[in-house]
C-alpha cells in the first residue's frame, strides 16, 4: 500500500484490492474507491490537460464540483467521454485515459498554447476566427473542433441498454445527507409516498466526509439505523446513484440512476446500465448541501491544489490523504476543521489564513500566518507541487506587503466560503438573496407552482444540529400542507459548528498586477478563464453576468462552473465597482449534472424509437418483397421490386399494370371516420366546402376540407351509409388531425347538435382493386351485382365477398374502373391472399404508394399535403366545382377576403417539360427570368413530378403565380446545378382527360 | 410541465394533452355580413396576454374531450379548468 493510502479509517476495504489502468499504467486500488480516490491513493494528481492553454490539471473536488477529472472510461463500444473520475466507483479492471491532451497527460504538444496565452484571451474565438469567410468550414472549423475538444464520442453503437420509470411521490427528498435523512425519518412515520433520492452510492452526505456524533453515537452508526429504518418502510422508496439533474414546473424532477456504473461494463446484467427518472411530486425538499469555493490566487490550477473539504473526505470516507506536507489556504473558519483532519492523518500543516484576525481557539493546533495570502506557486510535471510564496496581504487586499516567505509543501487545501448547492432552487424558479455575512447566495422564497423548501447547506444552515432541525420541520411543514400531521423526528447532534467569520477577498494579490507577468488567477478552470480574462470582458463591453459567462466561457463546462460562477462575478462586480448582488446571478438550467444520450432516449431505440402501424395485410406484402415507406406511423408498401428490378422499373411496371390490367393496392391507412346523428348532414356541410343535403343512401362524394382560413387541409370522399349515418375517409395522414378538429367543433361551437364521430380507420381492411380487370375478377368472388346499372360509379355497395360481409365503394384514384373493398380488419390477410390467387390469370399485381402517386397525377388528383401547403384554396387548385352555394360552411367567408380572392395568387398547373425525358425534381423554383446567379424572381415551384409510363412522358404538378391564366406559356425551372428547364403550362390532367375509363 | 385537472378525468400530466390557444371565441354566424377586417379579427388575432389568459386544451391521450384551462402565462399558475359549456370562472383575486 502507498504512502498515502491510510493504514485504517474510511469506508473502503482494504482487503479487497481492485486492479486498474489509468494512462495505460496498472494501479492498485480498494473497494469502496472512486477513481479519483484510488488515484490519489497512488500518489496521482495530474489527470488531466486544461480546455485552451493544455496547462496540466489535477483532481480538485470529491464529487460532481471538480472541473478537471473527467476522463475517458474504457474503449471501443464502451467508451464513455467526460466521465468524472470523483464520481466513477472503482472496479476491477477499469481502463481510463486522460482527455484532450497528445501524446500523454505529462508531455503534451498542446502546453504550447500555454505560451501563446497572451493571443488566446478571452473571446478569442470570436475575434480570431472571423476571416476570411471562405476558411470557416473548411479550416478553422476542423481547428477548433480538434483543439478544443474533450473525451471522443464513441463510433460503435452502445451495448447497453436504458430505461425510462415514471414515478409519483407525496414528498421527494432531493439528497440523503443529514438535512435530507432528518425530513426522511420524519416523513417515513406519515405513512404517505416518500422518495429519498442520493447521489452517492450510499446514504450520508457530508456526514461520510466529516462524521460526527450523532444521538450519542459515531454517525455512522446512525447512518446503519437510519438506513435500515427506512428500508423497512414501506412507504419510502430511497434511490441511491441517481442524480436529480432537472426541476420543471409543477414539481417534476427528472433524475438519472447509474445503476451499473459501479460494475465493468462487461458484466452480464438484466438491468439497464442508466434509469431515468421522471418523477412528480406534491412537496419536494431540497438537500443538496453545499459546495466550497476556491480561491482566486497565483497559479491556483496546479495539480496538488485542492478543496479543503475535499482533502478531509478523502482521508474520512477513502483513507487517503492526499499529501504529507500541507498548507490550508483559507479565509473562513470551516477549513481548521479540515486542517485538523489531515493533522490526524499524520500529516505536518500549515495554514495560512488571510483573515488578519483569527479566533485563538482555532488558532492553537497549527502555525498560522494570519493576514496573508499564497502569491505563487513551485509546481513542475516531474515533480508536483514543492512550496508555495507566501506575503502578507494589504488590509484593502488589493496587494501583497513585506518580503514573503516560501513554504514547503506537496499539498494545498483551500477554501474561500461555501456556495449553498441552490442549483435545483433556482431551476424551479426560486430566488436569491446575497447573504453578505457569508458571502453566499441562499434561497429566498420559492415559486408558487414548484412548492418546495431548501433545507441544511443547501439553504446556508451549516451547523450539524440546526441542519437535521431544519429537515425534520420541513418535513413536518409540508406534509402538513397535504394535511398529514406528523411529529418531526430531530436527531441531536453533538456537533453544530458556527459558521464564524469570512473574509472578503475575490483576488488574492501577487508580486504582479493580475494579469500582467507568468502568473494567472484562474477563477474558471474547465474553460480557462482567469480574472483577467473577467476585466477584459468587462473593458470590451460585456458587463452583464450573462454576457460575462458567454464571452469568457464561466460556468459552461460539463462542471457548470459549480466552483467558478460565484467567483466570476464577484471578479465582475469588483471590476464594476458594483456589490456581488449588484450584477446578478446567471440562470442556473438543466441538466445541473450532464445526462447521457443513453439515459435520455431511455428505451425509445431502435424498433421502438416510435410506434409502428401495421395492416392487417402487412405479412402479405412482406411476402411479396415489398420495399416499405413510413406515412404517419403506418409502414405502407412503397413499391414490389421483382428480381433485383430497381425503384424506376418497379414503379413503371406496376402503373402500366394497373392501366392494362388490375393492380391492388393496400389502403387500409386512410383515415375512416363513421359519422352518425341526426345533426350529421347539417354537420358535413359545414365541414366541407361542396353540399351533402342531397345525397342519397349508397352514394359517395369527394370532399375538401379547408380551415377558417379558407385553406385547404384535407381531402376525401364521404359515403351515405344510411339517413344519419356517414362514412368518412380522410388522408393517411391527416386522419388523427380531422378526428380532432371533427370533436374541436362539435365539443366547443356546437355541442347542442346531435351528432357522433367515431375513428374507425383500424376497423376495415381495404383492398383497392384498379383496372380494366378488376370488375371480371371481383365478379368471381362476391355476390353483389357488379354491372354499371347496378353499382354505378360513386356508389357503395354491401354485400360478401370471399364470403366475408363487405362493404364495396366504386369510387377511384387512378381514373380506372376501381372497386374499394372494404371488409372486417381481422379478414384483410385472407381477402388479400384470395384476391391474388383469382387474380393470377389477369397477371395481378400489388402496387405501392409511389405507383399510386404517378397514376393519381396522370390523372391531376391532388394529395392534401404536397400540392397544397396550408396557402391554397380551392379555387386556388382549380377547383372552383367543389364550391357548392351555400350560405355558410367553415372557411367560406374567407375567400372572398382581398387577399384570397385577388388576382395572381399561385394556382396549381400542369408541367410539361420541352424534353420529355426530363423529370423535374420535386421543389424545382420557376422563375420569371434566368438569371446567372440568385436572387431571380420566383414565380412558383413543382408539388409532383414523375416519369409516366402510361403517357410516355414525364409530368408535373406545380404551384405557379397567376398559373390558371397562363396556360400554353412556357417558363423557366432553375436546378440546383444553375442550369434551367423550359416547361409548358398546362391542364393538370394527362390521361383520360374526358374521365371514361374509371366511369365505364 | 404542467399537471393539468382534466374535468372529466382528473390530474394528468401534460404531456397527455395539446392546446389549440384561445378560448371563448364564438364562430360568428352572420360572416357573410362581416367586413374584411372584422372577419379577419375573428380569423386571425389573438390576445396574447402578459398574464391570465384562457384557452382551450384537448385531453388527446385520454378521453379525447375538449375543455377550457384558466392559465398564468408568466407564474404558469392554472386556476380554473372547466368543461366548454361551463360558464367563465371569474378571476382569482387581485388580478388583471
Amino acid at each position: 500500500m502507498s504512502q498515502y493510502r491510510l493504514k485504517q479509517g474510511g469506508r473502503i476495504d482494504r482487503n479487497k484490492s481492485v486492479s486498474f489502468v489509468f494512462n495505460g499504467k496498472r494501479y492498485q486500488g480498494c473497494e469502496g474507491d472512486t477513481l479519483a480516490s484510488a488515484l490519489l491513493a497512488n500518489g496521482v494528481h495530474l489527470v488531466s490537460r486544461s480546455f485552451k492553454y493544455h496547462r496540466p490539471r489535477g483532481i480538485m473536488g470529491h464529487g460532481w464540483e471538480d472541473p478537471n477529472a473527467q476522463i475517458q472510461l474504457e474503449k471501443g463500444a464502451f467508451t464513455t467521454p467526460n466521465v468524472f473520475a470523483t464520481i466513477q466507483e472503482l472496479y476491477n479492471g477499469l481502463e481510463a485515459e486522460s482527455q484532450n491532451c497528445w501524446p500523454s497527460v505529462e508531455k503534451d504538444i498542446g502546453a504550447i498554447n500555454s505560451m501563446l496565452s497572451r493571443f488566446y484571451v478571452a473571446g478569442f474565438y470570436y475575434k480570431t476566427f472571423k476571416w476570411p469567410r471562405a476558411a470557416w468550414e473548411t479550416l478553422y472549423e476542423k481547428v477548433i473542433r480538434r483543439a478544443a475538444g474533450m473525451g471522443k464520442v464513441p463510433e460503435l453503437p452502445d451495448p447497453h441498454r436504458y430505461e425510462h420509470m415514471h414515478a409519483y411521490c407525496d414528498l421527494a427528498i432531493v439528497g440523503a445527507g443529514p438535512a435530507g435523512i432528518a425530513a426522511a425519518l420524519t416523513a417515513a412515520k406519515s405513512g404517505k409516498r416518500i422518495m429519498l433520492i442520493e447521489d452517492a452510492p450510499e446514504l450520508g452526505g457530508s456526514l461520510l466526509g466529516e462524521p460526527g456524533t450523532i444521538d450519542g453515537a459515531p454517525s455512522d452508526q446512525w447512518l446503519a439505523s437510519a438506513k435500515a429504518e427506512l428500508d423497512a418502510a414501506e412507504n419510502v422508496t430511497v434511490l441511491t446513484r441517481t442524480q436529480v439533474a432537472g426541476y420543471y414546473d409543477y414539481n417534476y424532477l427528472v433524475a438519472s440512476e447509474r445503476v451499473t456504473h459501479h460494475l465493468s461494463p462487461n458484466t452480464p446484467s438484466k438491468a439497464p446500465r442508466e434509469r431515468l427518472w421522471k418523477i412528480r411530486a406534491e412537496r419536494v425538499v431540497l438537500a443538496t448541501g453545499a459546495i466550497e469555493r476556491p480561491m482566486v490566487f497565483a497559479d491556483n490550477d496546479r495539480p496538488g491544489i485542492m478543496m479543503a473539504s475535499s482533502v478531509m473526505a478523502y482521508i474520512n470516507h477513502y483513507g487517503v490523504c492526499p499529501g504529507q506536507k500541507i498548507v490550508v489556504f483559507t479565509n473562513n473558519d470551516s477549513a481548521y476543521r479540515a486542517a485538523a483532519a489531515m493533522q490526524d492523518a499524520g500529516a505536518s500543516v500549515v495554514v495560512v489564513d488571510v483573515r488578519a484576525e483569527v479566533d485563538e481557539a482555532l488558532k492553537a493546533k497549527f502555525e498560522v500566518h494570519c493576514g496573508a495570502g499564497i502569491t505563487g506557486v513551485d509546481y513542475s510535471v516531474k515533480n508536483g507541487i514543492r512550496s508555495v510564496d507566501v506575503h502578507a496581504i494589504s488590509a484593502d487586499g488589493s496587494t501583497i506587503e513585506g518580503p514573503g516567505s516560501t513554504i514547503e509543501c506537496d499539498l494545498v487545501a483551500q477554501s474561500a466560503g461555501w456556495q449553498p448547492t441552490v442549483h435545483l432552487h433556482t431551476q424551479a424558479r426560486g430566488k436569491l438573496n446575497w447573504d453578505a455575512d457569508r458571502l453566499c447566495f441562499v434561497p429566498n422564497g420559492t415559486h408558487v407552482v414548484n412548492p418546495n423548501t431548501s433545507v441544511g447547506a443547501a439553504n446556508g444552515t451549516f451547523g450539524l444540529a440546526d441542519v437535521m432541525a431544519e429537515g425534520a420541520a420541513a418535513a413536518k411543514s409540508l406534509l402538513a400542507e397535504l394535511s398529514v400531521d406528523v411529529e418531526a423526528v430531530v436527531p441531536s447532534a453533538a456537533e453544530n459548528h458556527a459558521f464564524g467569520s469570512i473574509r472578503e477577498l475575490w483576488i488574492v494579490p501577487t508580486t504582479h498586477p493580475v494579469g500582467e507577468g507568468k502568473k494567472k488567477h484562474f477563477h474558471e478552470y474547465q474553460n480557462d478563464a482567469t480574472a483577467a480574462d473577467v476585466w477584459l470582458a468587462k473593458r470590451e463591453g460585456f458587463e452583464s453576468v450573462e454576457h460575462l459567462k458567454r464571452y469568457t466561457n464561466t460556468g459552461r463546462g460539463t462542471d457548470q462552473g459549480k466552483l467558478s460562477n460565484v467567483n466570476g462575478l464577484a471578479i465582475m462586480a469588483g471590476a464594476r465597482g458594483l456589490t456581488v448582488p449588484e450584477v446578478g446571478f446567471t440562470t442556473f438550467r438543466p441538466p445541473y449534472t450532464p445526462l447521457t444520450f443513453g439515459a435520455v432516449m431511455g428505451q425509445t431505440n431502435d424498433d421502438t424509437f416510435t410506434p409502428a402501424r401495421q395492416t392487417a395485410m402487412h405479412q402479405c406484402h412482406v411476402e411479396r418483397g415489398a420495399v416499405f415507406e413510413d406515412v404517419g406511423d403506418w409502414k405502407r408498401p412503397w413499391y414490389f421490386p421483382k428480381h433485383g428490378e430497381s425503384m424506376h422499373d418497379a414503379v413503371q411496371r406496376e402503373c402500366l399494370a394497373v392501366r392494362q390490367s388490375v393492380g391492388v393496392l393496400d389502403a387500409s391507412t386512410l383515415g375512416k371516420i363513421d359519422i352518425k346523428g341526426k345533426d350529421a348532414r347539417k354537420f358535413l356541410n359545414m365541414l366541407y366546402t361542396n353540399n351533402w343535403s342531397k345525397l342519397g343512401e349508397g352514394r359517395c362524394r369527394y370532399g375538401l376540407m379547408v380551415n377558417e382560413h379558407g385553406m385547404v387541409f384535407d381531402d376525401g370522399v364521404t359515403t351515405c351509409i344510411g339517413e344519419d349515418h356517414f362514412h368518412m375517409t380522410t388522408t393517411t395522414g391527416g386522419a388523427a388531425r380531422v378526428m380532432t378538429w371533427i370533436e374541436e367543433w362539435l365539443q366547443t361551437e356546437w355541442p347542442d347538435w346531435e351528432v357522433y364521430a367515431t375513428s374507425v380507420t383500424e376497423q376495415w381492411s381495404v383492398l383497392s382493386i384498379n383496372g380494366p380487370k378488376s370488375r371480371e375478377l371481383l365478379a368471381e368472388l362476391t355476390d353483389i351485382d357488379l354491372s354499371s346499372e347496378a353499382f354505378p360509379f360513386m356508389s357503395m355497395r354491401e354485400g360478401n365477398v370471399c364470403g366475408v360481409p363487405a362493404r364495396v365503394y366504386r369510387i377511384s384514384f387512378t381514373g380506372e374502373l376501381t372497386y374499394e373493398v372494404n371488409v372486417p380488419a381481422r379478414y384483410g390477410r385472407y381477402v388479400w391472399e384470395q384476391v391474388f390467387k383469382a387474380g393470377e390469370k389477369y397477371d395481378i399485381v400489388p402496387y405501392g404508394t409511389e405507383a399510386m402517386h404517378v397514376l393519381r397525377a396522370e390523372k391531376g388528383f391532388i394529395i392534401a399535403g404536397q400540392d397544397t401547403d396550408g396557402t391554397m384554396t380551392p379555387m386556388d387548385l382549380g377547383m372552383d366545382w367543389i364550391v357548392g352555394k351555400k350560405e355558410d360552411a367553415i372557411g367560406r367567408r374567407s375567400w372572398s377576403r382581398s387577399d384570397t380572392s385577388r388576382a395572381g395568387r399561385k394556382q396549381l398547373v400542369g408541367l410539361l417539360t420541352q424534353d420529355p425525358n426530363v423529370v423535374l425534381p420535386e421543389g424545382t423554383h420557376a422563375v420569371s427570368r434566368v438569371l446567372p446567379a440568385p436572387p431571380m424572381d420566383m414565380i412558383g415551384h413543382v408539388t409532383s413530378s414523375y416519369m409516366s409510363p402510361n403517357c410516355g412522358r414525364s409530368i408535373a404538378m406545380g404551384l405557379i403565380k397567376d398559373g390558371l391564366n397562363r396556360m400554353g406559356q412556357t417558363i423557366d425551372f432553375v436546378l440546383m446545378d444553375g442550369t434551367s428547364v423550359p416547361a409548358k403550362i398546362v391542364k393538370p390532367i394527362f390521361f383520360d382527360e374526358a374521365g371514361e375509363r374509371g366511369r365505364d | 410541465m404542467f399537471v393539468i385537472e382534466c374535468p372529466w378525468c382528473g390530474k394528468r400530466d401534460q404531456s397527455e394533452f395539446i392546446t389549440h390557444g384561445e378560448a371563448h371565441i364564438a364562430r360568428p354566424t352572420n360572416g357573410h355580413e362581416m367586413t374584411d377586417a372584422e372577419w379577419g379579427d375573428y380569423v386571425f388575432f389573438r390576445d396574447n396576454p402578459k398574464g391570465i389568459t384562457r384557452e382551450r386544451w384537448i385531453h388527446t391521450h385520454g378521453c379525447a374531450r375538449w375543455f377550457n384551462v384558466m392559465r398564468h402565462t408568466v407564474t404558469e399558475e392554472i386556476f380554473a379548468t372547466y368543461k366548454p359549456t361551463d360558464p367563465k370562472p371569474e378571476l382569482p383575486e387581485g388580478s388583471e
